[in-house]
């Protein structure tokens, strides 16, 4: 009952944005766009670290190969949308894959160390593997995709409702997901992982397949990621990437999907648009989170939940 | 409690939500020139940001903050040194304040990364300080014009200098590993090699070094000298190591312009004495123009000038010749573009400035070697290369034939 009306009001949100962004300039749109690709990031970490109690500190790196994927063929063998968003997925979802195997047996800040490292590994290849890569300098003109649609995508309005609608199909997805049985074992395993194994479950196979799922996640929104900026570079797969992910998922209510994007999109506008005010915007951003986790430990969305 | 938690979520979500519906500003003529001005002000790189905005202002003041009868506004906007804002702030100051020049920009991936937005958007545009080759080479970018430097562009009257003044013929390399420093000594292999020199050794030191020694102990004793190119942090810290491994009196020291460059300088010792550099400015320059512009910016910013400083003062007068050229009417992009790639300058604090078909300056390229003066450390000017283009005495078909100078490109013919 909650749930339902928790989804109805992201709806009408999502709507209303929707319905307003024709009558917005294009550099509010430009970043909509990108807020509603960051939050599909941030909501496929949530489902490591809301649902299951996963921190990763490496999400970026799922991200990154996904864009980087897009970014290379893209531009080098100048293929079309959907080899792109298909080999973009593939290629995130298998570098989780191995991840997952290695990161799988620890737990807590052991986790977080070894997401860490693996992080970087993916991030030192795209730093040094410069005949693939292009290093330090990035991919550069990566043009925006032809969908076969009446509208050019170089235009701001018709791109934002493409990405618009792929993180809605994201949110739907992972909806499914965290509400499914196995979403709900996932739940179960954040909660106690011995009473879930002494009760029969597989903990580690549904830790895997979380891990695995989330990291496709976060490549899907790493192939929309490289058409928004026309550009990948090293920076994309960098840990103050990942970091970041992880502070828009506590900022907006870790475990509530929602919330994790509503964190993504009022990181994107408080970088934004308080760096034009002031150079000190480093400072308010420091200030809202303690602010979030002195009154709303919980994140914001976390704030309008009724305690169990 | 709770309902104080909630007011203060909604809050926080009203306050993001109105500057979405801030309209963007009208463009009239008669109204001020706009020019939007790029540089990482927060992270590792704001110190060098710092010194980039007090030089843009600096000459601002200087003319009054007026050009053609019209007022000039400078909108700065923060590129935290990463490619992605640069490109969200270069969005907002071409959609949303609608600059008609953008400029700035530190490092070479924010150039890559903007190059396609700035064609795209056709909007005038300058790089004072983003010096990758290929901006102005392979990959050229028809609406911006570089008014800095190219990477390999001292480098190659440098190693000539080197071949014809010195007896170094055997230079072992040492530099950072990116782009930026196998630019650097790409371009210097390439010309000393032809000359008959030899780079018998190239090693590269990963960004977050935080101890040279490996490497240092691994430098050919029998070279004649060694180049080292450095930035920041990692310039003095190798100057440091270099002396205390006891390698500045047995091989020579000589470096890209970075390695001593006066945003470093000054807080080097008598390690750095002797070396050897080469680049387009030195705060040592003995010009009228040089030492006006380097007296009025330490009275301002309260250090010395820096190539960085000097290359945002000197683009802004850049952009407001060519503003003067199209009689204030920077509304017409064309034109304006034509007239910023047409600026020809005779007494800029580095010298004469001219543009090259590809959108490089052709300017004076100084070899200078580190001296204490007045007991403070000083870039002397020990030889002008005058009128030097990024493609040094190659054509420009046949040099851009050649791929981007590269970790491994030229290669070490005569490594072991």
């Amino acid at each position: 009952m909650k749930d339902r009306r928790g989804i109805a009001i992201g709806l009408v949100a999502v709507v209303a944005v929707a319905a307003a962004a024709p009558m917005l300039s294009a550099y509010p749109l430009t970043l909509l766009t990108q807020a509603a690709i960051v939050a599909v990031l941030a909501m496929s970490l949530d489902v490591l670290l809301g649902y299951t109690g996963l921190p990763s500190l490496g999400h970026a790196a799922y991200f990154g190969v996904a864009a980087y994927a897009v970014g290379i063929l893209a531009t080098d063998h100048q293929r079309g949308f959907l080899v792109c968003l298909l080999a973009g997925l593939v290629l995130a979802t298998l570098t989780a894959a191995v991840f997952g195997l290695l990161a799988i047996r620890a737990t807590g800040t052991y986790f977080l160390m070894i997401t860490l490292a693996l992080g970087m590994v993916v991030w030192g290849l795209a730093f040094r593997w410069v005949s693939m890569t292009k290093g330090d300098n990035g991919i550069a003109g990566v043009p925006r995709p032809e969908l076969g649609l009446p509208w050019s995508m170089g235009a701001p309005l018709p791109f934002f409702y493409v990405v618009l609608a792929a993180a809605l199909l994201a949110w739907a997805l992972l909806g499914l997901l965290v509400r499914s049985p196995f979403g709900l074992t996932l739940q179960g395993i954040r909660e106690s992982e011995s009473r879930m194994r002494a009760l029969g479950y597989n903990v580690w196979l549904h830790k895997y397949l979380a891990f695995v799922l989330s990291g496709a996640f976060a490549g899907f929104a790493g192939v929309f990621w490289a058409y928004y900026n026309g550009f990948v570079s090293p920076v994309d797969v960098q840990l103050v990437t990942s970091v970041e992910t992880l502070l828009m998922v506590a900022l907006g209510g870790p475990g509530t999907l929602a919330g994790p994007a509503l964190g993504a999109a009022l990181i994107v506008f408080l970088k934004n648009f308080v760096s034009v005010y002031t150079k000190r915007w480093l400072l308010i951003l420091g200030a809202v989170y303690i602010g979030v986790i002195l009154f709303a430990p919980r994140g914001v969305l976390g704030a309008f939940r009724r305690d169990r | 409690m709770r309902m104080r938690t909630r007011m203060l979520a909604v809050l926080l979500l009203a306050a993001f939500v109105t500057p979405l519906l801030a309209p963007a500003a009208p463009a009239a003529q008669g109204a001020p020139i706009k020019i939007g001005f790029l540089a990482p002000l927060t992270g590792p790189f704001a110190q060098v940001g710092k010194d980039m905005v007090n030089g843009t202002e600096l000459f601002l003041d200087e003319i009054k903050r007026e050009v053609a009868g019209r007022k000039i506004e400078l909108i700065v906007e923060d590129t935290e040194g990463q490619p992605a804002t640069a490109l969200n702030k270069s969005r907002k100051l071409v959609e949303q304040d609608k600059v008609h020049v953008l400029t700035g920009g530190l490092l070479a991936n924010v150039g890559y990364a903007l190059q396609p937005f700035i064609d795209g958007a056709q909007i005038p545009a300058t790089y004072p300080v983003i010096a990758a080759d290929d901006i102005t080479q392979r990959k050229p970018a028809r609406w911006i014009v570089r008014t800095g430097w190219a990477t390999s562009q001292p480098m190659h009257p440098f190693a000539d200098w080197v071949l014809k003044n010195t007896k170094y013929k055997k230079i072992t390399t040492i530099g950072m590993d990116y782009a930026f420093g196998y630019e650097t000594v790409g371009g210097f292999q390439r010309v000393f090699e032809e000359g008959g020199g030899q780079i018998v050794q190239k090693i590269w030191t990963p960004l977050n070094t935080n101890d040279f020694a490996p490497f240092l102990s691994q430098i050919r004793r029998d070279s004649d000298a060694v180049l080292a190119l450095f930035v920041g942090r990692l310039a003095l810290q190798f100057m440091k190591q270099y002396q205390e491994a006891g390698l500045h009196d047995k091989l020579p020291l000589l470096g890209g312009g970075t390695t001593t460059d006066e945003s470093v300088l000054p807080q080097m010792g008598d390690e750095a004495l002797g070396t050897l550099t080469a680049l387009h400015y030195s705060q040592a320059i003995d010009s009228p123009a040089n030492q006006k512009f380097a007296r009025a910016f330490e009275a301002r910013a309260g250090k010395i000038a820096s190539y960085y400083s000097e290359a945002t003062y000197t683009n802004m007068r850049w952009i407001t010749e060519a503003i003067k050229a199209v009689g204030g009417k920077v509304e017409d992009r064309a034109a304006l573009l034509a007239a910023l790639r047409r600026v020809d300058i005779k007494d800029t604090a580095r010298g004469p400035l001219s543009v090259d078909a590809h959108g490089n300056p052709v300017q004076t390229i100084y070899i200078r070697k580190v001296e204490r003066v007045g007991g403070k450390l000083q870039n002397t000017v020990v030889a002008t290369y005058p009128a030097v283009s990024q493609f040094w005495k190659y054509k420009a078909e046949d040099y851009l034939k050649q791929p981007l100078y590269a970790r491994d490109y030229p290669p070490c013919k005569y490594c072991q």
